[in-house]
């Protein structure tokens, strides 16, 4: 994959699911419901709030995410900030109506592609370090 | 400033101290003899490793009476995971239970 340096990626998820928008709008804002899928947070639908989103995936390891309202349109669109650990990124939800239910999107802005430069110029024997080390995270979460 | 890349590759050159941080990655919050039992160095040697990791912010120590234990900071370890694919299967499981919650509320 070759990317210039000032160039950003995104990551996108989008499903369709069998419930009107107004009920997955619901899940997406309110705090209680929020903590369900998402984490801990003082989340409120109103723009320029600031809120955090917080895990603790293992005892003594605790995440902690900067969020701020950018966009708010009930039932159809919600942006907030997403910053964590040198991350500077924008979550957009899109909800669209369609004979079945919603379709749901989620498209999360901003990643920089540092990633495969990391690489560059490492000793050999660092990708497979590397890639244990991804594991070990991704069963950490 | 040193990049923070830089800084990273060159804490976990080392491969006991890498063995070490692999091991607090792993099995969670551990004691200097816990690790040192299992490192196959002396003590000391454990505790000058676990300062290198310190200063690099990949690890935090906790002192609870005359113990003090290490655990490993995930999160310093961004810079060199590749965030996009992390957080692509992050966003998969969160929809997955989304949806799950979506069941769960009454309409």
């Amino acid at each position: 994959m070759t990317s210039i340096a000032t160039e950003t990626r995104s990551v996108i998820v989008e499903r369709e699911i069998a419930y009107p928008p107004e009920k997955i709008w619901r899940a997406l804002t309110q705090p209680h419901l929020i903590e369900e899928w998402l984490m801990k947070n003082d989340f409120v639908p109103v723009v320029d709030h600031r809120f955090n989103l917080r895990k603790e995936p293992q005892p003594g390891v605790s995440i902690v995410v900067d969020c701020k309202v950018t966009a708010v349109e009930p039932n159809r669109s919600l942006s907030y900030t997403w910053d964590a650990y040198g991350l500077e990124s924008v979550v957009t939800w899109t909800l669209t109506a369609i004979p079945t239910g919603t379709r749901l999107r989620m498209e999360q802005s901003g990643f920089r592609p540092d990633q495969e430069q990391a690489y560059r110029g490492a000793r050999s024997g660092w990708h497979h370090y590397l890639a244990a080390l991804e594991q070990i995270l991704a069963r950490t979460d | 400033m040193p990049n923070a890349h830089d800084v990273l590759f060159t804490t976990l050159a080392d491969p006991t101290r890498r063995a070490i941080f692999e091991r607090l990655c792993r099995d969670g919050e551990q004691t200097v003899g816990a690790l040192t039992a299992q490192a196959g160095v002396s003590q000391p040697a454990v505790s000058k490793h676990l300062g290198v990791l310190r200063r690099a912010g990949l690890v935090r120590d906790r002192h609870e009476g005359r113990q003090t234990h290490y655990s490993a900071q995930l999160a310093a370890l961004s810079p060199l995971v590749d965030w996009t694919k992390q957080m692509n299967a992050f966003w998969e499981s969160r929809f997955d239970d989304l949806e799950n919650l979506l069941k769960r509320m009454d309409q």
